[in-house]
């Protein structure tokens, strides 16, 4: 079903061609509920990345919606109904992956009254209610709550599922909801949802990117975040290169704009809420 | 440890070159229960042939004999190319075969030259189920009871179809793909209650059982395996054998905090019933979704076996397999219910091979563990203190963050996942349909999942000692050892079945569906199917007065999403880990779903 699909999509992509449209389309795989990153309205940070790179190539966008779970690659890059995917780790094994536009790590957020914490190896984590997102693929889970397991922080840890209700808006962002609705007095999530929801939550939250940055050689809080393609595409990773490259300037003032922490000297530090 | 595992491996080809074991033991073996002994009907009503899961025929027309004339009787095609682990069900003169999703049933008319379609149904399962079912999108098979064909589908619903007219009946919502929860294993139906339980317990879902009013499809009883005593339907008459399952809301105080809220404990796997002492077993998923070293604790009631109170649900028992899991060793393989001497007493025993490596013979009374005895090499565990009735972990294989781990055997899917064993009533042998595989254990691997970058692991699964990844075995249950086994070069996933004429029946994921001498492990016959074999024979006498043999064709599961998933065998991470050992399994097999029917000429 799935190939005859695309062939039929392959068809009328000719048969627009032919018919001297301006015919190029950039076919982008995300995910439809994610704020801030993307959503099916086109709100997330990086649909105005990808409308940024169509603008540049004279393409026109072309979305499929794929919740971002086990076997998205595998179902939308790696088998061709998109070429291009926004918003990986860079180097990602399996794909091609543009240089990086940004790099941000995990965050404490904390309401605005609620406790400085700087470093995993802040006593007062041990004291206060945390909460951390959990992945659970094959026990593994996102760092921080590694780290914390690490340190034998346990009783006051509290889990909230990445994967979540996909029924509710952003799911992911649930863990946010429960900080400030005083369930949790700090949450460690990922800069890009902490950034932004510092800015559109129900109450001011502060933003921390946690230290250390790298807890032991193999559990990194810091990614750098790059665009993917795939492997033998490299002519469109060039392209896609060049566009981020040229229109720098443009690509941080959109990453500022959703109250990006950045760790990569990028244009604005939007550590810290108003 | 290395000795260990040479000597366990010296052994097993030791016994694997003997002839013809010596069955005239002074010790008698097991027999089924009288519950599962009634005089054979012809028919395969339930997968697991009856309520002690012995999945035995005593039919005998195909036998060491004939069984080499063995001819294709008939195909049908299931429509649908996914992992088929289903068990085609014979109920008078229908067969009932249920597709992997979109989970249709479909009937076919024995009575008729090529067994043509009477009826199918269609459930009309979401969608977007597939894209939260974990280990491809199977089935473990429809239930037969009281004129109605009972099965669940991949988007959390049970559904009750009348076996003449293959109407719906009812069909009853349980849970929501939205927040991870599928379901895939075959219901059993004791007395007016179909039981059923969850999947998805990575996506943090807590486990539960539940049971559904046959006729209304309306909710009974319902008990969570994590969590408060009431929850979990434990009250005064629950007396579990070991020490560590006695206390108050074990299944809070075993968790830090709160995490029992997402502890896993789910329930996909097979049920016995015995109805002489009214008991029906379960097992619990392994848990999760936090990581090993942030729930400390034993993390009750994951990872073990109950049994409980059909009518009621009330916890009568519970035995821990693996406390405290850290290997994603769920307890869901078959419960086969068996009566035997032991110590010179009589015991109503039940029999679990384990993904932890271990055969388990438990009373199923009072929830003992008499015996525990390795069928799998073993580096995971370093053996089994039958005082605490616990298996001893080996600490240098423990999967931790920032340490590479080479050689843990079992793997993952454990030494044999959810494809059922079969047991000899004439025999009176166990035969187990297992692995021989190995993994390391690495997290560097970055990922990423809804926009959120992490570590994961990266595990390599690949055959374990011998070079072959596939085992199929005679267990001597009272012994506790291999009479004889079949080296396999792919992981076996596909169940058993045993028969009166001394010829035992499995598959192999390369396609061969294969007919063995049930003494001597001799292949007396076997044919290469379309596809690999994930499914579970079943055997039943026609309308005609013919012995017959069905098995559903189409790789896939975990251990075959290489091919039913197109996975990229580059990828050796894939699939858990699993698509390092099964590369080579594209380029033996390719998609399918066909039944294959057989009989003599």
């Amino acid at each position: 079903m799935c190939s005859s699909f695309l062939k039929w999509g392959a068809v009328a992509a000719l048969l627009v061609a032919a018919g001297g449209a301006q015919g190029r389309a950039l076919r982008v795989c995300a995910d439809p509920n994610n704020m801030p990153l993307s959503n099916e309205a086109g709100e997330g940070l990086e649909n105005k990345l990808v409308e940024l790179i169509a603008q540049e190539l004279n393409a026109e966008v072309r979305y499929t919606w794929w919740a971002q779970r086990r076997g998205f690659l595998r179902n939308t890059l790696k088998a061709d109904i998109c070429d291009l995917v926004p918003g990986l780790p860079a180097n990602l094994e399996g794909v091609r992956t543009t240089a990086p536009y940004y790099r941000t790590s995990y965050v404490f957020v904390t309401r605005f009254d609620g406790p400085e914490v700087s470093s995993f190896n802040d006593p007062v984590l041990r004291q206060v209610k945390v909460g951390v997102h959990l992945i659970g693929d094959d026990g593994s889970n996102t760092p921080p709550a590694h780290a914390l397991a690490r340190r034998g922080i346990i009783d006051n840890v509290r889990g909230y599922m990445i994967y979540g209700d996909y029924n509710q808006p952003n799911p992911p962002a649930r863990i946010l909801d429960a900080l400030a609705d005083g369930e949790i007095d700090v949450a460690i999530v990922w800069g890009a949802l902490g950034g932004y929801f510092a800015q559109h939550g129900k109450v001011p939250l502060k933003v921390v990117p946690v230290r250390p940055a790298f807890d032991g050689p193999q559990l990194p809080m810091v990614f750098d975040i790059s665009m993917a393609v795939r492997k033998e595409d490299e002519a469109l990773r060039q392209e896609i290169d060049a566009v981020l490259s040229r229109r720098r300037a443009d690509v941080d003032a959109i990453l500022s704009s959703y109250g990006m922490p950045r760790l990569d000297g990028g244009l604005k530090q939007a550590g810290r809420a108003p | 440890m290395g000795y260990t595992r040479l000597a366990f491996v010296l052994a097993c080809l030791l016994l694997a070159q003997r002839p013809l074991p010596g069955l005239a033991q002074a010790q008698p073996q097991p027999v089924p229960p009288s519950f599962a002994a009634a005089p054979e009907d012809g028919q395969w009503t339930i997968p697991q042939k009856n309520f002690a899961s012995t999945r035995y025929s005593d039919l005998s027309e195909i036998n060491t004999d004939t069984v080499k004339n063995l001819q294709v009787a008939f195909t049908f095609s299931t429509g649908v190319n996914k992992g088929q682990e289903s068990a085609p069900l014979v109920v008078g003169t229908t067969m009932y075969v249920l597709s992997p999703y979109p989970n249709i049933l479909y009937a076919l008319d024995l009575s008729l030259p090529g067994a043509p379609m009477k009826w199918q149904y269609n459930p009309k399962p979401a969608a977007a189920a597939q894209g939260v079912a974990c280990c491809d999108v199977v089935n473990r098979g429809p239930t037969f009871a009281n004129g109605k064909v009972f099965f669940t589908t991949l988007d959390a619903h049970v559904v009750a179809v009348n076996a003449d007219t293959g109407e719906e009946v009812w069909k009853t919502k349980l849970g929501d793909i939205n927040r991870g929860e599928t379901m895939t294993m075959a219901p059993l139906v004791v007395k007016d209650k179909v039981i059923v339980g969850i999947s998805g317990g990575e996506y943090g879902v807590r486990g539960w059982i539940q049971a559904l009013d046959t006729s209304s499809g309306q909710s009974a009883w319902k008990a969570y395996n994590t969590g408060p005593d009431q929850d979990v339907k434990i009250g005064p008459a629950f007396r579990p054998f070991y020490d560590s399952d006695k206390g108050k809301d074990l299944g809070i105080s075993t968790w830090p905090a709160d995490a029992w809220q997402q502890g896993g404990g789910t329930v996909w796997g097979w049920l016995s019933y015995d109805p002489d002492l009214n008991l029906l077993y379960h097992g619990t998923g392994n848990p999760g979704p936090w990581n090993p070293n942030q729930r400390p604790g034993d993390n009750k009631w994951t990872a073990g076996i109950f049994a409980r109170d059909p009518d009621t649900g009330e916890a009568r028992w519970f035995y821990q397999t693996a406390p405290h899991d850290i290997h994603d060793w769920d307890t869901i393989n078959e419960m086969i219910l068996l009566d035997m001497e032991w110590d010179g007493k009589p015991r109503k025993v039940l029999v679990h091979p384990g993904r932890t490596g271990f055969v388990y013979v438990i009373d199923r009374t009072t929830g003992e563990v008499l015996s525990a005895k390795p069928f799998h090499a073993l580096t995971a565990s370093t053996g089994f203190d039958m005082k605490t009735a616990r298996m001893q972990v080996n600490p240098d294989k423990e999967p931790v963050n920032n340490r590479v781990i080479r050689d843990i055997c079992p793997t993952a899917p454990g030494a044999k996942d959810w494809n059922p064993s079969a047991f000899s009533h004439k025999t009176g042998l166990l035969y187990i349909p297992h692995m021989n595989m190995c993994m390391d254990w690495e997290s560097v691997e970055p990922n990423y999942i809804a926009g959120t970058p992490y570590v994961g692991a990266e595990v390599r699964m690949y055959p374990g000692p011998g070079g072959h990844m596939g085992e199929f075995s005679a267990w001597d249950i009272r012994e506790g050892k291999e009479l004889w086994t079949i080296n396999e070069r792919f992981p076996l996933w596909s169940g058993a079945l045993a028969t009166a004429g001394d010829v035992v029946f499995y598959g192999t994921m390369d396609g061969w569906f294969k007919a063995v001498h049930a003494r001597s492990g001799e292949v007396l016959w076997q044919f290469k199917v379309d596809s690999g074999i994930i499914g579970q024979p079943t055997t039943y006498r026609g309308p005609d007065g013919k012995q017959y043999v069905a098995i559903l064709s189409g790789v896939g599961g975990w251990a075959g999403a290489i091919v039913s998933g197109d996975l990229d065998p580059r990828d050796g991470t894939a699939a858990k880990g699993f698509v390092n050992a099964m590369r080579e399994l594209k380029n033996v097999t390719t998609k399918g779903g066909t039944l294959y029917v057989f009989k003599l000429p």
